[in-house]
């Protein structure tokens, strides 16, 4: 074990442009860091222990998740209806609301209102579908100073990496890998790793940002239909200042984010930040309905393949995320490997299923980083049959011809192995001598992947079969 | 065709069910609640802090908290301060307010949330940009869980409103917990009428 | 009551003891069992990995096996899981349906069918882990779970609790997954590996002598772990300590 101070930071998945990333390559050099891999695996599992702790506290707690799930199933049943009804009602306090097909229109909506108005610069919380849309660097390329203000998103912007987990973008990182890129990057003091000093400096060097820009964004949790608002949940405050201090306050948001009423918004926030991180809340909850005095408010629903994947019924319960990263942080998988080892936007769970509806070629390998243990469809508050979605797209890549020729090849030939007793005895023993140390899946795969980090099984004198035979055919019990 | 008929003749398309009405909801009361006593143990819990009533001068503790700064901003008649808002003032004047102080819409004591509505904040920023807060609440504004919160009418009457749940507050490197992130350090709550 | 035995591939050729194990302990109450010959595997290995037409024939052959008896048991929770809801590369005629209805891996059949309420010819004194597979414990319910708010049940341990002599032990993660996930362990060996890894230093923290649970499967992988690692912890099926066969 090394010293996680010393250890230096393992980087995510290589993207090589449409290539099938390779998830598992990235995971075993994240556990080959083996202070940072096991920093993760605590970090992470300390907050699926304190949203466990939440749970205990709500004896409605399974009452909460049937109802999250089912408004979620009605909202999007009739996300058409509720999309008017927002739009109607937004429109009425006095908010713009535009619509983006796919991540290019969105990104080009958002550039023509900060042109159109001369903005240089736009100080923003986390949106995921920002991330998604890959905005910021659109934006930057258009010339406009784009600063993240949630610490971890910062930290991730100002190492020029991803964020790793849709909560904590930066919870695979030291505070001695930040402070290396805050010496790097914000002029910090060397050497020193103290969390707060470290916290300190995002904060005194991210205001002067928030209170000269002349743009703000968020993205939204949630959006209700009833009111036209805009709910934002942030611990930081960051969403708040980047929102009302400038006047201009700029939306992205996507199309799912939809409830019907302000009395559904409590099922959520009841259940959000306690399964995220184990808070009763997140200290701010806001709700933008309107512009403040003398500012003006945009928000831009974006589609980029929400609509298409309503019709899926097999795929269609991704929808009903709400970001939250419980099914990450109680993924054994993904607090091994770390969130960027997935080379996607969305990692861990519920990115296993929601990257190859954009990409089934890219994403091929994800649905595979799974043991199919099914932790995280019990801990998702809004019932997303997670690992059932995992196996489904398993069986989905193999229809459309995206499973890998090594798996393809071993299958059909278990397969046929496996239709034919016979012929499968023979290929088990020969008399009573077990001719295979190992389970035939691995033997007619990698003998060498099983015995790397595991001793091999001793193999047996005589197989259940040969015994059942030579004791019980022979007393006439047998059934052949 | 405009992307917003394309987006929602597609979403028309891909939803082909029958009409049914919105869940409806409990309120998941619990009876024996001492609403008061939780919202206290709630807030602090947050990381905000409860500031007592002295029988003699309610706000004596208020006046001792903020006697040493240099910049107080109180939009409530009891506390006087020395910054004063005005239609006019923008936002970002306000970023050098130590103590800023007002009174919350209501509480709520399931998570020791208190509402700040924009009406409360006089100017949004209020709510961020100084260093600390004070909040008074009427005891009798505090409703039990966020049911009833956002069974209030608020949320229908402004354009914005925030559930402020303690101070600002972030764990992002490593996992430790540091109350003062972007927005106010501390934030202190005074029952009072 | 006609009982038809299907032995998991992967016992049959590496752990026959247990296979053994299980057929002598259901020989021990009032039911007829028998082992069909032509059995091979449940399918589990091509389903996992999305090849569902490839498992078509061998759910078939599962089927032709098994369809005539009342009940079909074997000592898996895992491949139970598979038979019970994952047998859909097939037309799901009667026979098909019989056999999914009627297919109980070993704790539930000695639980919630024959309802045993006594093993006296076994005793263990022993401090043992239980492991839960998670097919077995997300699948088919054998035991609450921890990201449930539900109230605590284990049939497992029910079971075993009628066992002399045995004392429990709490692993930290009492219900993480262990990292077997079939084809996973060798597709995805790292990952795996390390889960594997971390599940034995849990157990052995524990200060369990022994980790039992209802399937092989994860058992071997954690075994193959702990003696790599050095870690003597010793791994057992539950079926050997409810036939006594192990003390």
């Amino acid at each position: 074990m090394s010293d996680l101070q010393q250890e230096v930071q393992p980087k995510g998945a290589k993207i090589k442009g449409n290539k099938p990333v390779n998830q598992l390559e990235a995971a075993n050099r994240f556990i080959a860091a083996s202070a940072h891999q096991q920093m993760h695996d605590q970090r992470l599992w300390d907050l699926r222990k304190k949203r466990d702790a939440q749970m205990h506290l709500i004896p409605e707690w399974e009452a909460l998740r049937d109802l999250a799930s089912d408004i979620k199933s009605h909202t999007l049943d009739h996300l058409a209806d509720y999309l008017e009804e927002f739009e109607r009602n937004a429109k009425a306090n006095g908010v713009h609301v535009h619509w983006a097909k796919d991540a290019q229109e969105s990104n080009d909506i958002i550039t023509t209102i900060l042109k159109e108005r001369n903005a240089k610069s736009l100080v923003k919380s986390k949106s995921m579908l920002g991330e998604e849309c890959m905005l910021r660097q659109h934006l930057e390329e258009e010339g406009i100073t784009v600063i993240e203000t949630d610490l971890g998103e910062r930290i991730q912007q100002l190492d020029k990496e991803d964020p790793s987990h849709v909560v904590v973008p930066a919870v695979h990182k030291s505070r001695t890998d930040v402070s290396k890129v805050f010496v790097k990057t914000l002029n910090a003091e060397q050497g020193n790793n103290d969390v707060h000093y470290l916290a300190e400096t995002q904060r005194e060097t991210t205001r002067p940002y928030i209170l000269n820009a002349d743009a703000g964004m968020t993205g939204g949790n949630f959006l209700v239909a009833e009111t036209g608002a805009v709910v934002v949940c942030t611990n930081e405050g960051n969403a708040d200042l980047s929102a009302n201090t400038p006047s201009l306050h700029i939306v992205t948001v996507g199309i799912e984010k939809m409830i019907p009423k302000m009395e559904h918004l409590a099922v959520f926030i009841r259940l959000l930040s306690r399964s995220a991180l184990g808070s009763p809340i997140t200290q701010y909850t806001s709700c933008f309905r309107g512009p403040r005095k003398g500012g003006e408010m945009h928000v831009v629903l974006v589609d980029n393949g929400r609509s298409t994947r309503l019709a899926s019924q097999k795929f269609k319960a991704g929808l009903k995320c709400i970001r939250c990263g419980a099914c990450m942080n109680t993924c054994p998988v993904f607090r091994r490997s770390g969130g960027l080892s997935y080379g996607s936007t969305y990692a861990g769970p519920i990115g296993l299923i929601l990257s190859p509806t954009y990409n089934a070629h890219k994403y091929r390998n994800l649905p595979f980083a799974s043991t199919l243990n099914g932790s995280c469809t019990n801990v998702c508050p809004v019932k997303i049959n997670l690992h059932e979605q995992i196996f489904a797209w398993r069986e989905t890549l193999a229809d459309e011809k995206e499973l890998s020729l090594s798996k393809r090849i071993i299958m059909t030939s278990l397969g046929k192995l496996f239709a034919h007793p016979k012929a499968y005895r023979m290929a088990v023993q020969t008399g009573d001598k077990v001719l295979s140390y190992l389970p035939h899946f691995i033997v007619y795969n990698q003998l060498n992947a099983w015995g790397r980090q595991r001793d091999i099984p001793q193999p047996p004198k005589e197989t259940f079969h040969s015994w059942y035979a030579k004791n019980y055919m022979k007393k006439g019990k047998a059934d052949e | 065709m405009s992307s917003r008929e394309f987006i929602l003749n597609q979403i028309r398309q891909s939803c082909q069910t029958e009409h049914s009405e919105a869940p409806t909801l409990p309120l998941f009361h619990q009876n024996s609640v001492d609403i008061i006593e939780r919202f206290k143990q709630s807030l602090i819990a947050m990381g905000g802090q409860i500031i007592e009533a002295d029988p003699q001068d309610p706000y004596k503790f208020v006046k001792e908290r903020i006697a040493e700064s240099k910049v107080i901003c109180s939009v409530v008649p009891e506390i006087q301060g020395n910054r004063h808002l005005t239609e006019t003032t923008e936002p970002k004047e306000l970023q050098d307010i130590d103590y800023g102080i007002l009174r919350a819409s209501f509480g709520v004591a399931e998570t020791g949330s208190i509402c700040l509505t924009e009406q409360d904040l006089f100017i949004n920023t209020l709510g961020y940009l100084p260093q600390h807060l004070i909040i008074f609440l009427d005891p009798k504004q505090i409703v039990e869980n966020l049911h009833d919160a956002y069974a209030r009418p608020e949320w229908k009457q402004i354009h914005y409103a925030a559930l402020h749940s303690g101070p600002s507050a972030t764990a992002d490197i490593e996992g430790v917990l540091i109350r003062g992130a972007q927005g106010v350090r501390s934030l202190s709550v005074l029952l009072i009428e | 009551m006609e009982v038809g035995l299907f032995i998991p591939c992967y016992m049959d050729a590496l752990e026959p003891e247990v296979g053994i194990s299980t057929l002598k302990l259901l020989e021990r109450f009032d039911i007829n069992v028998t082992y069909p010959f032509d059995q091979t595997c449940c399918g589990q290995p091509m389903t996992n990995t999305g090849c569902h037409t490839e498992a078509a024939e061998t759910e078939k052959l599962f089927v032709k096996n098994f369809s005539q008896f009342d009940y079909i048991v074997m000592p898996s929770g895992s491949c139970t899981n598979q038979v019970r809801h994952h047998f859909d590369a097939i037309k799901q005629t009667d026979e098909v349906q019989h056999v999914r209805k009627n297919t109980y891996d070993l704790v539930e059949f000695l639980h919630d069918i024959l309802k045993v309420e006594d093993f006296p010819w076994a005793s263990f004194s022993h401090k043992v882990a239980i492991h839960y597979n998670c097919n077995a414990l997300r699948g088919l319910r054998h035991a609450s779970m921890s990201e449930r708010r539900e109230p605590f049940f284990s049939k497992p341990k029910d079971l075993l609790s009628k066992v002399k002599g045995i004392e429990f032990v709490d692993l930290e993660r009492p219900d993480e997954c262990c990292g077997f996930g079939g084809t996973f362990s060798v597709f995805e060996e790292g990952v795996s590996a390390k889960m594997g890894q971390d599940k034995v230093m849990d157990q052995h923290r524990s200060g369990a002598e022994y980790v039992i649970s209802a399937d092989s499967s994860c058992l071997m992988h954690q075994k193959g772990c702990a003696m790599r690692m050095g870690v003597d912890l010793k791994y057992a099926h539950i079926a050997q300590i409810l036939n006594g066969d192990l003390s």
